[in-house]
């Protein structure tokens, strides 16, 4: 054809270098995103005349087994945006801080020399004060420099140490992994100084608590490589693509290889394009769902048929076999606590012998204590600690039986709680077994048996039990759970049947993959233990294919030991004060004083001691009784206290630590978290860094305005709720508005949290500094790289935080000269023996046990605190990193030999005549961590399996020894991602190229769970837990909208409204905050983050798609666009999580036509309050691994047309 | 038999996850300049929906590609004689309506705001005007089915779809939606190479990828109109048209287009095909139910002798040749008949193809209102799947439904074969049954899921030798004269507007 022009010449087309210069560079640096989203994708950056152009995958990840697909490339739509913030008009390029407090400032500077007496003149004087906090967020910023900004931020440092403790100085940072040295640079400095650090895992409600409630751990995920593994895939509140972007490819890829992929989500999300069926559970409902396939997993393949392999996995992988108490109380049998090994008299003597527990042996007919529980870990005798089913004092063997259903004494109707009908009792037959023990006869049962009956699996014992799947009323059948759930019974029937056919076929090769959009709801662990029941009862943990995937939040600090010792500062000694953020925040911003008793909106009668009360009341209880941190820890300084003391005659820690139990005792002395609006307990200064704190983390964002920074906010809702039902707070009658003194932001945008600070920093963008970053979701370690360096004044959050410590130690030379004693409570900790602490729960205060620090209430020390050597002690790697070695989940190890070679072959400062490995750069850090920490260094493996060993009494050497001589420098890395080595840090076993999976080594090792039996929990016996009814694993209803607190003020009004489930689940054009406000995901979006709403709904109100909304409740207000979709079921919400108020937010003529907030505008804190127990097993203590989550998920707001035009 | 190579593409839609990092990836190394805001080379739409620029499939709107017109064809948009006619006015240009007005933010207000009683807050502004602006349409603006009782909807897909069909697409427990990447098609018979009056675009000799000259272009626009796919864009900066230019810079240099290489959802394949350019004009000339066949039929097999002595006949040099036999692309095209073309009925030929995407099995609400899934079995079949056949034929197989059903019976009787050996949880004899049905062995099923799930990058991404150093020698007589000089005297300059 003539008119198709094939030019071949390539002289004729010399204009082509016209693209292929453009295309040329110069330089290609690895690096990646420090940001919470998991992924950890490696990149190259290319670098073009000296700036940053663009960026692409890097596709050179070491190959995992050869007939897994390739883990390149990894990367999404919003990490190939990143290059878009070095240079833009959103980079923070120069210090700056409000125009307000500059002033006063340098007019301070004016009338004392010394920037301390500058910084009390400011905040002591209460107009002044108030006059920069009505002004936060308010533009009005101002450039400054960095001696300036350095000068403020270290004097009110100084100031707040010197007047009230340095335990009121806190900083907030999100997600070490995602950038580890940047994240440990803040955490350091505060660690030396006695400030707090805040958790963030539970705070974003990223924490599952199931996975510590049944495993007694954080999360353990398998790496998503193993998902290709599986046969049957479950995807519920994920949406794979949209979150996990670069990993879905082996969703995709294993269908193709005959797996099934099944969705459950309200909404048509985008994922459920991918599945093989998509089920539209109603939001927030899929519990119910989970209990009936439950009730057909058990009836079919326990009950029906006998599943061998299912047996045999759940007598030796889980409590299922274990003997409980059968109480008789007021209202029949309620099911209690386990039998406990020293109520018999074989065991009498057993050390610990509390906290063993016993099996009915099959074999012998007799009772047996089997090995590996937390009895045994924590035992004189090492190497009984695992998983062999031999009892504990002769090592004969044990034949668990699951049920006595052939050999029972007796049949009991046993009491279980029917939650979602009116909190009902429903009785059924349980067999069971009479038991001479010590203390009399004691009547028992099996967990086992208990599970059965609770499901409403029918085995002719009588009580209320359905007869067929049909029964409507009774819980937990698939026709029950249609109400809830709006599925028909027939698909979960035929969906249980096919999981667990795949799992009997496949020894366990079922997966669910889970996340937030489970995880955010109230009772987000119930909602938990159903998909994790079908995968115990079906062998699917422990398994490559198999087992729960839990990607929230990029948890997973891969060289965990040796980085907790350099993050936390312990190479120096010093306690670092760590806070769970969920209960401080409920506290601090004062959101407990908007909220009336939980149980109105938990599902519980409220008729007990604890489902009776207030969370605060609990908290504070919890507090003291060692359970839960809180920090400022006293009224008095925690620096005041220790010289208070000493006048009062101590002279050693123990009796200073008397002195402090005493006052506590005589009520001289209060916690800080019974009386927190007292000035005296306030948090003061406040350091953000990597995370956006006030908006999209804040839940209560709103509250956060108000009591903590003391600017305007939208919330309408009565603070004075819980005024009169406290019984442990102290209750005043003003809140306290702007607690803070000083908000510092670290930023490389201008974000809102930077926005509605004091001093914003500028700090270096991903591509301009060093940094390791490792997650769950790959097994690599691969690094950020400098690609240039930090643009404008930016410097990297190392740096910034070493040159704080710095200037303060300058000015601690006068004010601070002598080292200063700082007395620390921590919480009893989880993988130490305080797990053992507390058998039942004992108040000290109400007078029901002695006050003990560290068993009965926290653990108290003293630390000494050195601010003339802090920069120096920042930039050294201490002398305690040598004397008590390293480790991590309980497991620990020397490192002596390693540190002193590290003084050869390291950098090294020297100082005060001493000689230590080097921190001043945080390339010296990274180095350290990297050569300390098992999982890049073979002998550390090596040497940590062996001390694992000996703890758990089996062969675990081995898992060491083939990469014993393995070693990783951050060069190396920047040359090539490694593949992370076997670590007893962690639970699966990557030899060969194998795909992580979590707890093979459990399975295939038999190294215990760090739970109380040391198996896989389905019954949770901690008193609390039988009071909250949640011993079992249960389905509780969604909350009541009414009843939830998120309407007392506000109301429909005249205009059209309509009420909505506000659901904020992850968003495809950012990454929580980040990228929000880049240009290319606003292009690529609406341009805004729009609420979704389906086209009924949208009718109701009379909106079109792309027309203006309010939402609104009594906590707020946000005003954007709506979309309108076929997708979205009527009744639900949907605004992705979470859209900056930066970016083109209208005013709300709703209320006062203030600029709407973001989406955190519209929540409020609620903790659950059994997950402040502690002392207790795997119920102990732990920063991100224990404690009530930050949940939002069960929030409702009205959605209305905006009046008018906007108005900016 | 005119033996000729050409760099084609596949797309599996099974594996798309809708993502976009392939369009932020070309837009961050080419369209990022003043003048190219608005183009995006490469997009991702979701189905149904009107996508980018909007209705773009609406050739009654549009006129793009080409009409039957006797024994052959000719441009919709015009021929030379009326394009000459017509020169300075295009009616069926899409405006910056149809595309979107592109904006930024004022985000320095964020920083110099004064002091106020209220939050400042950084408001959208025009990127051509710099005024406030309203957003109300983007490059992607119905992503996801937002908007889709406006957008969906009008989808110019369902004309063929019966009333219940197009009504259950908008009901929540029937609906369904997938992605549709593009790029340019680097078509055999491209309409805008034909359209253009200044001859400035062309086919690469070597690799077949169409080329707008930057220097050439005297901004007619008709390439603009005549690509049915609207993959030309108009640069109001410099006053030429620009377009997708398939990465050449780095599939010289070995890479896979920038597009491919960032694909995350390791959907894309590329490898070089061999076909014969005699074939062009009838072929692209024949009845609309032949379309797909005879398309198929022009690519020819790189294996066949007769095939390879022609080629290197005609110049095609036998590294190229030896990297045709590897083309994973060739393998989906032609050997197990998988892949299709996007709306073969605008005759361009083009040379990107798509494996059709499976779709979650149906589902209904009952009277009591509980929602049930429409099967038992462990994977959708074609008689319950969500989107209708005929939908999915009016894209990918110009109307022909037996075209897109014997795509997705094979991609299920994989899956089948797979759950068989990997699980052993189906009927044998069903999978017997599947294979002869299909046609496909044990063997090929197997070959199948290996390219489709364990592809490497270089497995995926077969870049033929390019053999610059021709060039080289042909630029500046001596390849070594060449070495030494290139990038001496910077860059090339942007192209001067207008003539």
């Amino acid at each position: 054809m003539s008119w198709i022009k094939d030019i071949i010449n390539p002289k004729t087309r010399t204009w082509e270098d016209f693209y292929r210069s453009r295309w040329q560079y110069d330089k290609i640096v690895r690096s990646t995103h420090g940001v919470n989203c998991t992924g950890g994708c490696s990149w190259r950056v290319y670098v073009k005349c000296g700036v940053i152009t663009w960026e692409m995958q890097q596709v050179d990840y070491p190959k995992l087994e050869k007939r897994l697909p390739p883990y390149e490339p990894r990367g999404c739509q919003r990490g190939i945006s990143a290059s878009w913030y070095v240079y833009s008009p959103i980079r923070v390029r120069y210090p700056y801080v409000r125009g307000t407090l500059i002033d006063l400032w340098r007019n301070a500077r004016q009338l004392h020399d010394d920037p301390v007496d500058a910084w009390e003149s400011i905040v002591s004087n209460p107009e002044s004060r108030k006059k920069y906090q009505q002004a936060r967020g308010k533009g009005g910023f101002r450039r400054s420099d960095w001696h300036e900004v350095l000068d403020i931020i270290s004097a009110a440092n100084i100031y707040t140490i010197k007047q009230y403790g340095p335990d009121r100085i806190l900083g907030f940072s999100p997600i070490p992994a995602m950038s580890q040295l940047s994240f440990a640079a803040g955490s350091r400095f505060l660690g030396l100084l006695g400030g707090q650090l805040l958790s963030f895992y539970d705070w974003y409600s990223d924490l599952p608590p199931a996975s510590p409630e049944v495993w007694g751990e954080q999360t353990d995920s398998a790496e998503s490589a193993d998902w290709y593994n599986s046969k049957f895939i479950v995807s519920m509140g994920s949406n794979l693509n949209m979150t996990r972007t670069p990993d879905v490819h082996f969703i995709a890829e294993a269908r193709h290889n005959g797996s099934k992929f099944v969705v459950f989500s309200p909404d048509f999300s985008q994922v459920s394009k991918y599945s093989d069926w998509w089920i539209p559970v109603h939001a927030g409902q899929d519990g119910a769902f989970w209990m009936a396939t439950n009730h057909v997993i058990l009836t079919e393949y326990y009950v029906k048929k006998k599943t061998p392999s299912f047996n045999a996995y759940m007598k030796q992988f889980t409590d299922s076999p274990f003997l409980v108490v059968v109480n008789k109380g007021d209202n029949g049998y309620d099911a209690g606590r386990l039998l406990r090994a020293n109520t018999l008299e074989r065991y009498k003597k057993e050390e610990n012998g509390e906290w063993k527990f016993l099996m009915f042996d099959e074999e012998s007919q007799t009772l047996k204590m089997p090995k590996g529980t937390v009895g045994h870990r924590w035992q004189t005798q090492k190497g009984q600690w695992n998983l062999e089913l031999k009892d504990g004092l002769d090592d004969s063997p044990i034949a668990p039986l699951l049920s006595f259903i052939d050999n029972s004494d007796e049949v009991f109707e046993v009491n279980f709680e029917d939650s979602a009908n009116d909190n009902a009792t429903v009785k059924r037959g349980v067999p069971v077994k009479h038991i001479e023990t010590s203390e009399g006869r004691v009547t028992v049962t099996t967990i086992f048996d208990l599970m059965i009956a609770h499901f409403g699996v029918n085995r002719g014992l009588g009580g209320a039990y359905p007869n067929n799947y049909d029964e409507v009323d009774q819980i937990y059948t698939p026709a029950w759970q249609e109400k809830f759930t709006g599925i028909d019974k027939e698909t979960v029937i035929n969906f249980a049947r096919q999981f667990a056919e795949t799992a009997e076929k496949t020894d366990g090769k079922c997966t669910v993959i889970i996340g937030a959009g489970i995880n955010h709801w109230y009772h987000n662990n119930l909602m938990y233990r159903g998909p994790i029941t079908a995968l115990m009862l079906c062998g699917c943990v422990g398994k490559n294919g198999g087992g729960l995937g839990h990607y929230v939040g990029q948890e997973k600090v891969a060289p965990i030991s040796s980085w907790k010792t350099v993050s936390s500062a312990a190479d120096w000694g010093s306690a670092a004060r760590m806070q769970n953020a969920p209960t401080w925040h409920y506290i601090n911003s004062d959101q407990w004083r908007y909220e009336g008793p939980f149980s109105k909106y938990a599902s519980l009668k409220g008729d007990n001691e604890w489902t009776g009360a207030h969370a605060a009341d609990i908290n504070a209880r919890a507090v003291r009784m060692g359970w839960l941190p809180f920090y400022p820890q006293f009224e008095r300084s925690s620096l005041a206290i220790v010289k208070d003391a000493e006048q009062a005659g101590a002279k050693s820690e123990k009796e200073t630590v008397q002195y402090v139990v005493d006052q506590l005792k005589s009520r001289k002395l209060r916690f800080a978290a019974e009386d927190p609006d007292h000035p005296n307990n306030w948090p003061r200064i406040w350091f953000i860094w990597r995370g956006n704190a006030i908006m999209a983390s804040g839940k209560g964002h709103e509250y956060f305005l108000d009591h903590y920074l003391g600017t305007h906010s939208n919330k309408i809702s009565d603070e004075q709720v819980s005024k009169d039902m406290l019984k442990e707070m102290v209750w005043r009658d003003e809140a306290p508005k702007g607690k803070m003194d000083l908000v510092v932001d670290l930023n490389f945008r201008m974000d809102t949290s930077a926005l509605y600070s004091d001093i914003v920093l500028p700090t270096a963008h991903w591509y301009e500094k060093n940094d390791i970053n490792t997650t769950d979701m790959h097994s690599f370690i691969h690094p950020l790289s400098e690609a240039v360096p930090p643009n404008w004044e930016a410097k990297t959050d190392w740096n910034i935080f070493r040159t704080i410590a710095k200037r303060i130690s300058q000015l601690a030379e006068k004010h601070l000269p002598e080292p200063v004693k700082d007395f620390v409570c921590t919480p009893l900790e989880h993988d130490y023996p305080d797990e053992i602490a507390q058998p039942s729960i004992k108040d000290w205060a109400r007078g029901e046990c002695e006050a003990i620090p560290g068993k009965t209430m926290p653990k108290m020390k003293i630390v000494t605190r050195d601010y003339k050597n802090l920069y120096n002690r920042f930039t050294s790697f201490g002398p305690d990193a040598r004397e008590k070695g390293i480790g991590a989940h309980g497991v620990h190890w020397p490192i002596d030999d390693m540190y002193d070679e590290m003084l050869q072959t390291h950098p090294t400062t020297k100082w005060n005549g001493k000689t230590y490995p080097s921190l001043v750069e945080v390339d010296h850090a990274i180095n350290i961590v990297l050569r300390l920490a098992p999982e890049t260094n073979g002998e550390s493996a090596y040497r940590a399996f062996s001390e694992q060993e000996k703890k758990v009494g089996l062969p675990l050497k081995d898992l060491g020894e083939g990469n014993r001589g393995a070693t990783v420098t951050y060069e190396d890395l920047q040359r090539q991602p490694r593949r992370l080595l076997n670590s007893p840090c962690w639970s699966g076993i990557m030899t060969d190229g194998r795909a992580y999976s979590p707890f093979c080594v459990s399975i295939e090792r038999f190294v215990p769970w760090r739970t109380l039996t040391g198996r896989q929990h389905f019954y949770l016996d901690h008193e609390g837990y039988l009071a909250f009814g949640e011993h079992l694993p249960t389905y509780k209803p969604k909350a009541d909208p009414m009843l939830y607190g998120d309407f007392t003020k506000t109301q429909k009004g005249e205009e059209k409204s309509v009420m909505l489930n506000y659901l904020t689940p992850h968003g495809k054009w950012h990454i929580h905050s980040t990228y929000y406000d880049n240009h290319r995901m606003l292009t690529l979006s609406r341009g805004i983050e729009p609420f979704w709403i389906s086209p009924k709904d949208a009718e109701s109100i009379e909106i079109v798609d792309n027309d203006w909304v309010e939402i609104y409740n009594d906590h707020g207000v946000v005003v954007t666009r709506a979309v309108v979709s076929s997708r979205i079921p009527n009744g639900v919400g949907i605004w992705y999580h979470a859209p900056e108020r930066t970016i083109s937010i209208p005013k709300s003529p709703l209320r006062g036509n203030r600029r709407g907030g973001g989406h955190n505008s519209l929540t409020r804190t609620r903790v659950k309050p059994v997950l402040m127990m502690g002392g207790y097993g795997q119920f102990t203590f732990h920063l991100n691994y224990w404690g009530p989550t930050g949940v939002n998920r069960d929030a409702h707001v009205l959605v209305r047309k905006l009046k008018g035009e906007p108005e900016f | 038999m005119d033996v000729r190579a050409q760099v084609s593409m596949m797309f599996h839609l099974d594996k798309c996850i809708g993502c976009h990092t392939c369009s932020v990836a070309c837009k961050n190394i080419w369209t990022d300049r003043q003048g190219t805001e608005y183009m995006w080379w490469n997009n991702v739409e979701t189905k149904p929906g009107t996508g980018y620029p909007t209705k773009w499939e609406d050739q009654e709107k549009y006129k793009g590609g080409w009409e039957p017109q006797g024994e052959t064809i000719k441009l919709r948009v015009t021929d030379k004689f009326r394009g000459l006619a017509n020169i300075f006015h295009q009616p069926y240009l899409p405006t910056i309506d149809d595309y979107y007005e592109p904006w930024t933010y004022k985000y320095s207000d964020l920083f110099d705001a004064p002091a106020g009683d209220d939050q400042p807050t950084a408001r959208p502004i025009s990127m051509v005007t710099g005024e406030n602006m309203d957003i109300n349409a983007g490059p992607n603006w119905d992503d996801d089915l937002g908007g889709s009782t406006v957008y969906a909807n009008n989808d110019p897909n369902f004309e063929n779809l019966n009333d219940a069909e197009k009504q259950a697409l908008f009901e929540i427990e029937r609906l369904v939606f997938f992605y549709l990447p593009r790029i340019c098609n680097h078509c055999l018979n491209p309409a805008c190479v034909a359209s253009c009056p200044s001859g400035a675009l062309y086919k690469r000799g070597e690799d077949g990828i169409v080329l707008l000259d930057q220097e050439v272009c005297r901004a007619w626009r008709f390439c603009v109109s005549a690509c049915p796919y609207k993959k030309s864009y108009f640069n109001w900066k410099t006053g030429k048209s620009e377009k997708c230019i398939l990465c050449f810079p780095r599939l010289e240099s070995g890479q896979p287009p920038a597009c491919f290489h960032s694909c995350v959802g390791r959907i894309r394949y590329l490898g070089v095909v061999l076909y014969d350019a005699d074939k062009i004009e009838a072929y692209a000339s024949a009845p609309k139910e032949k379309l797909l066949e005879l398309q198929r039929e022009m690519i020819l097999d790189p294996h066949d002798p007769a095939v390879i002595a022609q080629a290197e006949k005609n110049g095609v040099d036998f590294s190229v040749i030896e990297s045709a036999q590897k083309s994973p692309v060739y393998r989906f095209l032609k050997e197990w008949g998988l892949a299709l073309p996007l709306h073969a009925e605008y005759r361009t030929l083009p040379m990107l193809f798509y494996i059709p995407p499976l779709l979650p099995v149906l589902g209904h609400v009952d009277k009591k209102g509980v929602y049930n899934v429409d099967a038992e079995e462990y994977f959708t079949s074609m008689d319950k799947a969500r989107i209708p056949l005929q939908y999915l034929a009016d894209l990918f197989a110009a109307g022909d439904q037996e075209q897109v059903r014997s795509v997705m019976e094979k991609l299920l009787t994989v899956r089948m074969f797979k759950r068989l050996e990997e699980v052993d949880d189906v009927d044998p004899a069903l999978v017997d049954s599947l294979l002869k049905k299909t046609g496909l062995t044990a063997e090929s099923c197997e070959e199948i899921y290996r390219l489709t799930s364990l592809p490497t990058f270089d497995e995926r991404f077969v870049i033929p030798p390019m053999h610059r150093e021709y060039a080289a020698e042909l630029i500046k007589g001596d390849p070594y004269t060449f070495k030494s000089e290139a990038g001496i005297g910077g860059f090339k300059n942007t192209p001067d507007r207008g003539l």
